[in-house]
């Protein structure tokens, strides 16, 4: 559009500029600041959804979770100083996970800016470390040209969040309205032409490869390259692994996927990523938890690096064959210069090798304890089952998110939301009520431990209001089970505050109206997880598991990946 | 990081002059604890795109990721940086004395040997500046530290790169250079 509207305010120009970008429903909490933007809000309830979350981290991870189900710029809305100041985590969050958000807040008046009015934070300050991009706001005018470029910057090349932070002079003030998309930002430069050249040096490498492995990492799903990733894997009989945030970019239940790398990846992949002759990431940036150790991180193999963002080549892996590109582009051109291999039946059968011995002292006595208490890894393994691995499945952070991607075998893509980079505790119940907003045809469960549900349970006030049928599954250890198995394994026993005492939850979900059940005896564990799955309303589920249960395989902090721990 | 390894390297950047830039900047080399020796800041052949000379001491690993780093910053065209060898460039230096140590001393005689001028003289004080490298105008500083330094202070590097990249021939690689030599939009 770029007919001109007469006379339109800041705040009203806030709402139509949202509506340009295709905005349906943002997620927020009012306040001094804000409220010209609340009231078009108000006047424009029918046109755009407005989600009222307890604590503006909420909003942020909730349009997080719209994000990454969706490949869809989330929204969040907050007022100046506490509203802003609350967004952080969130943001910091998005940045490090590449996901694309626009955050929208207040501020005090331009004539109050550097006073200490009430209410005032250096917003464009603090949040300038962890933002993509960050605008402040003192003129009306600026409004629309600033919220396309948000858009346009928060989801194009490299995702991530951006800031818009409008002065409330700007929300009243009046100007003639006109909307213009943004494609062009002469100092940016998200696209990248991929070099056939670069191309051809990969698929050079990978056709000669005797003991290749792939590693597919979040930029897979963010480049929606999942179907190219496949070709060329079962081209050329490549076994494929992913890192926690490449989860649900390759079908699990296929032949050559082979599991996580990582810190609490699966044991072939993390010893083979030291014995393979070529190993080949595709949108993935080589972090600490991934690659242990790094001078003894796959120093034997050829590294092939397909990647969008210039800066991750290098950064922490040499690449030996660098492809900078969009992975999607880059894997078309690759396609036909691979050569169909008749398998690599010696290289299979060394991964099969260790992958029965990962399942006989790990996985059967897991997911199939004949006693004992009920183990998280059993839970998830019998959502799987029940779900076929459709679900979308949001973690919050700790032993229960790492027993998820071990465990819960994703079969539909985009399907995995998580707090990887971060590490933020309380994210799981914000981002499954964005997820599930985002997609009410899908059943989304968020798989949550007791310590990391206290960090944002208010957000059950959400689903109350807007009776949003997230199923909660809490994995309940009464310890902060991470941390506690850390103390166990590298600190004596020692428990310093590891120890956590829980409100009953099944009372707390009653008090916001919400169905509840806890369990602790293995035989009601299937009727449970199919009463939460069955109802058509929200459900949480309690799960007493056992107490100082730890997850294995795990390279321990500093290790090289070759020194991966089975017990 | 091996200190043998260190260099001192001098950093181009050509950004919009948005505001909180320079901010970003220097927090790409906060997060990495790597300190900044000089910081110059100017408007450069082109309209409206600013351009940043920072030195830094550190490995050439290390200043390769901190330049990636800083051309991932939307606002920033793009970024190079240089060896001691690579560049010329020049820093200068103001000295303040009082002006009657002129009388019946040799601190004329300094000036002009070392290549400095009288900037500014008047009852009371006199300016003396001195352009250079920083070993030059620290000699100056040391020759005239005996008849009392009231005042000095020295500017951050202005460097130009002796061949190549450079922001034009950076401008043509990537075809943006009709972009760049309209005026901004914004």
């Amino acid at each position: 559009m770029e007919k001109t509207i007469k006379k339109v305010t800041g705040a009203e120009a806030v709402v139509l500029s949202l509506l340009e970008e295709g905005v349906e429903k943002v997620f927020g909490y009012p306040g001094g600041a804000i409220m010209p933007v609340y009231d078009e809000f108000y006047k424009y309830r029918d046109r755009i959804k407005h989600i009222l979350v307890r604590h503006e981290q909420g909003a942020t991870h909730a349009a997080q979770g719209e994000a990454r189900v969706k490949n869809k710029t989330g929204v969040a809305i907050a007022t100046s100083g506490p509203g802003a100041t609350n967004l952080i985590t969130g943001i910091a969050d998005a940045q490090i996970d590449s996901t694309p958000m626009v955050c929208i807040t207040g501020q005090v008046p331009s004539h109050l800016l550097g006073t200490d009015a009430f209410q005032e934070t250096d917003i464009i300050g603090i949040s300038s470390p962890v933002v993509k991009w960050s605008f402040q706001v003192t003129k009306a005018e600026e409004i629309p040209w600033a919220i396309a470029k948000a858009f346009y910057i928060a989801n194009s090349g490299r995702p991530g969040p951006v800031l818009i932070d409008i002065t409330k002079d700007a929300q009243f003030s009046e100007f003639d309205f006109e909307y213009k998309k943004c494609d062009f930002v002469r100092s940016y430069n998200p696209t990248v032409e991929v070099s056939l050249d670069q191309v051809k040096d990969a698929a050079q490498a990978i056709n000669s490869a005797k003991k290749p492995m792939m590693i597919v990492g979040h930029g897979v799903l963010l480049g929606d390259a999942q179907k190219e990733v496949l070709k060329v894997v079962e081209k050329a009989k490549i076994p494929v692994v992913n890192t926690w945030l490449g989860a649900s970019a390759f079908p699990t239940q296929h032949e050559l996927f082979k599991g996580m790398v990582g810190m609490h990846g699966s044991y072939a992949p993390n010893l083979l990523t030291n014995e393979c002759d070529v190993l080949i990431a595709v949108g993935m940036r080589f972090d600490d938890r991934v690659t242990g150790d790094l001078s003894r991180y796959a120093s034997q193999a050829k590294v092939v690096h397909f990647e969008l963002d210039f800066s991750e080549i290098n950064k922490n892996v040499k690449a030996d064959y660098p492809v900078l590109g969009n992975c999607k582009e880059s894997l078309i051109a690759l396609d036909p210069m691979i050569i169909e291999s008749d398998g690599r039946d010696e290289w299979f059968s060394r991964w099969d090798e260790l992958e029965q011995k990962e399942d006989e002292i790990v996985v059967q006595p897991d997911v199939n304890p004949a006693e004992g208490s009920i183990r998280m890894a059993e839970v998830v393994r019998r959502l799987s089952e029940i779900t076929e691995g459709q679900a979308i499945i949001v973690t919050d952070v700790g032993q229960h998110q790492m027993i998820t991607a071990r465990y819960y075998q994703f079969m539909d893509t985009n399907t995995n939301v998580t707090s990887g980079g971060l590490g933020t505790m309380g994210f799981g119940l914000p981002a499954a009520i964005g997820a599930k907003v985002a997609r009410p045809e899908k059943e989304v469960v968020a798989i949550i431990g007791d310590g990391g549900f206290q960090m944002t349970l208010q957000e059950l006030g959400v689903i109350m209001q807007e009776k949003i049928p997230v199923k909660i599954l809490i994995l309940n250890n009464e310890f902060l089970g991470m941390v506690r198995q850390w103390q166990q394994l590298f600190f004596d026993k020692r428990y310093a505050e590891t120890v956590i005492e829980s409100p009953s939850f099944v009372k707390l979900a009653d008090a916001y109206g919400i169905k509840g059940k806890s369990i602790s005896e293995r035989g009601d564990l299937m009727g449970a997880l199919t009463e939460m799955l069955d109802s058509k309303e929200s459900f949480l589920l309690e799960v007493m598991v056992e107490k100082e249960g730890n997850v294995f395989p795990m390279v321990p902090a500093g290790a090289s990946v070759a020194e991966c721990r089975l017990k | 990081m091996s200190a043998d390894n260190i260099e001192r390297f001098t950093i181009s950047v050509y950004a919009e002059n948005h505001i909180g830039l320079a901010g970003r900047l220097m927090q790409i080399f906060t997060r990495r604890k790597i300190n900044i020796d000089s910081l110059t800041t100017s408007e450069s052949e082109i309209e409206g795109i600013y351009r940043f000379t920072i030195v830094i001491h550190v490995t050439e690993d290390q200043v390769v990721k901190v330049v990636n780093q800083i051309k991932k910053i939307v606002d920033v065209m793009t970024a190079f940086f240089f060896s001691e060898d690579e560049i010329v460039y020049q820093e200068i230096a103001l000295y303040k004395i009082k002006s009657s140590t002129l009388l019946g001393s040799n601190v004329e005689m300094v000036v002009r040997k070392n290549a400095a001028r009288i900037l500014y003289v008047d009852q009371e004080f006199t300016v003396i500046e001195k352009t250079g490298h920083k070993e030059e105008t620290q000699e100056l500083f040391d020759k005239l530290k005996p008849f009392g330094i009231l005042e000095f202070v020295r500017s951050g590097r202005v460097a130009i790169a002796r061949p190549m990249p450079n922001l034009h021939s950076w401008l043509e690689e990537v075809g943006l250079t009709d972009k760049f030599l309209v005026n901004p939009k914004k």
